[in-house]
This record gives structure tokens, C-alpha cells and sequence, in this order.
């Protein structure tokens, strides 16, 4: 090896990712925005049955609406559906920039970087926004 | 398919197909919800409130209502592709990931009966 002294350096090796590596797996930005993409997914997916009986709920009648504006002022809902809308924030911006990737616009590693970034920037602070509002501070 | 002049690639070819369909029903649901959006505003301008009776009206329209149930089905077959992703990547043993798919296949199509008996029950 010409460059001895670089290699050194003990360097942290990821072949295969265990579970008791995540923390020291240090994710570029536009892996932190795929890896969240697939949460925020999963995430709604498991709570579709949640999200359709609201819907249910919120169409039946004007009682069951009532009821569902009750249940939906308890700390603990709000603060599922807050998870909820910050995945569905998240699956909606991040999706976007995958459209737009797949069209091969800024797929280079500077601009694509950039829009990763940009997606966190948009998606944490509209969640923030909504949180803030639901639980009476905006 | 054939790759250059040797190399024959066989398959079931049906992973074009889904990543196409996975990128078709995200531009649906993406247009469902700016739709929704400018409906929820113009339904806000006109009677002044969102209460019960305008939320459910806005489901009244039998276009509302086919809208609507295209975007969630659009909605349930993106979610088949994504579960489908999540299972083949971290589900290893075949039974398992199968019966998970199964699951996933069964619940999804529950989903969609379900939420046609909601809208067209308003």
C-alpha cells in the first residue's frame, strides 16, 4: 500500500449494517431523508387503520363528529397525529425530490446534497408549525 | 432480454412495472392532495366554517367521491409497493416475508372496501 500512514487510522467498518451499529453510522443527509422516507411509510401504513376509522368518524354523523373533536383534544392523540402529519410532511416533500431525481435533475452528489437538506428544512419546520398550533401555542 | 451480444437477462420483469406504478400513484396522491387543498379553501370561502354539515358535504358529490376513492386506491397499491420494498429488504425467510405479503395484501384490499363503504355512506 503507497499510502501506509492514512490507513493507520483505524476506520469503522459497515459491511453489513447490524442493528447495534445505527448509532455509530454516520448517514450523509440525503440517506437520513431515504431512511426516514421508508419510516415515515411504514409508519403510515401501520396507522392506516387509525387514520380511516377518524375518517369514518369524522363522516357518520354529527355526533361521531363531535366525539372524534373530543378524543382528537387528548394530549396523547395529539401527539400520535402530530407523528403522523410530520410522516406524511416528510413522505410528501422527500417524495417530490425522488420524482424529481428520477428525472435526472440534480442527481449530481453537490445539488442532491443540497435537496436533501432542503427537504428537512421544509418538512421539520412545517411539523414544528403544526405542533405548535395544536397544542395552543401559535 | 438480451444485454450486448451474450448476456441473456431473464426474470418476470415485473420490477419496471412497479417501480413505474410506485412513481404513477405518488404523482396521484401528490394531485389528490393539491386538489383537496384548494376544495378545503374554496368549501372555507364560501360557508365560512368547517363544520360537520360542510366537511360532510364535501364528500356528497358522487366526483368527490370517485375522486377520492381513486386517490386511496392509488394510495393502497403505492403502500403494497413500499411494504413489498420493506419486506424483501429486511425479512429474510421466505415463509415469513410471504406471509407477511399475504397480510399486507389481504389488509389492503379490507382497506379498500372499507373506505368505499365510508364515502359512499356519507
Amino acid at each position: 500500500m503507497a499510502n501506509e500512514t492514512a490507513s493507520a487510522r483505524v476506520r469503522p467498518q459497515f459491511r453489513n449494517l447490524g442493528l447495534a451499529q445505527i448509532r455509530t453510522y454516520r448517514l450523509p443527509p440525503a440517506g437520513i431523508v431515504s431512511i426516514l422516507h421508508r419510516v415515515s411509510g411504514v409508519l403510515l401504513f401501520l396507522a392506516l387503520p387509525l387514520l380511516l376509522w377518524l375518517f369514518e368518524l369524522s363522516l357518520k354523523t354529527e355526533s361521531t363528529y363531535e366525539r372524534l373533536r373530543t378524543t382528537a383534544g387528548n394530549v396523547v392523540v395529539k401527539l400520535m397525529l402530530l407523528a403522523l402529519i410530520w410522516a406524511i410532511l416528510h413522505h410528501f416533500v422527500a417524495g417530490i425530490r425522488y420524482l424529481v431525481l428520477d428525472l435526472h435533475i440534480g442527481i449530481a452528489k453537490e445539488p442532491a446534497r443540497k435537496s436533501a437538506l432542503l427537504v428537512l428544512a421544509v418538512s421539520l419546520p412545517l411539523a414544528l408549525l403544526v405542533g405548535l398550533r395544536m397544542f395552543g401555542v401559535l | 432480454m438480451a444485454i450486448g451480444a451474450k448476456r441473456l437477462v431473464v426474470g418476470a420483469h415485473y420490477g419496471l412495472r412497479d417501480w413505474l406504478a410506485q412513481r404513477l400513484t405518488a404523482v396521484i396522491l401528490a394531485a389528490y392532495a393539491l386538489f383537496f387543498a384548494v376544495y378545503v379553501a374554496i368549501v372555507l370561502s364560501t360557508k365560512g366554517a368547517l363544520g360537520y354539515d360542510e366537511w360532510a358535504g364535501m364528500f356528497v358529490p358522487v366526483w368527490s367521491k370517485v375522486l377520492t376513492l381513486i386517490a386511496i386506491f392509488a394510495l393502497l397499491y403505492h403502500a403494497w409497493i413500499g411494504m413489498r420494498d420493506v419486506w424483501m429488504d429486511y425479512v429474510r425467510p421466505t415463509g415469513i416475508r410471504l406471509g407477511l405479503s399475504l397480510l399486507t395484501i389481504l389488509w389492503l384490499v379490507f382497506c379498500a372496501v372499507w373506505s368505499a363503504q365510508i364515502l359512499w355512506s356519507v
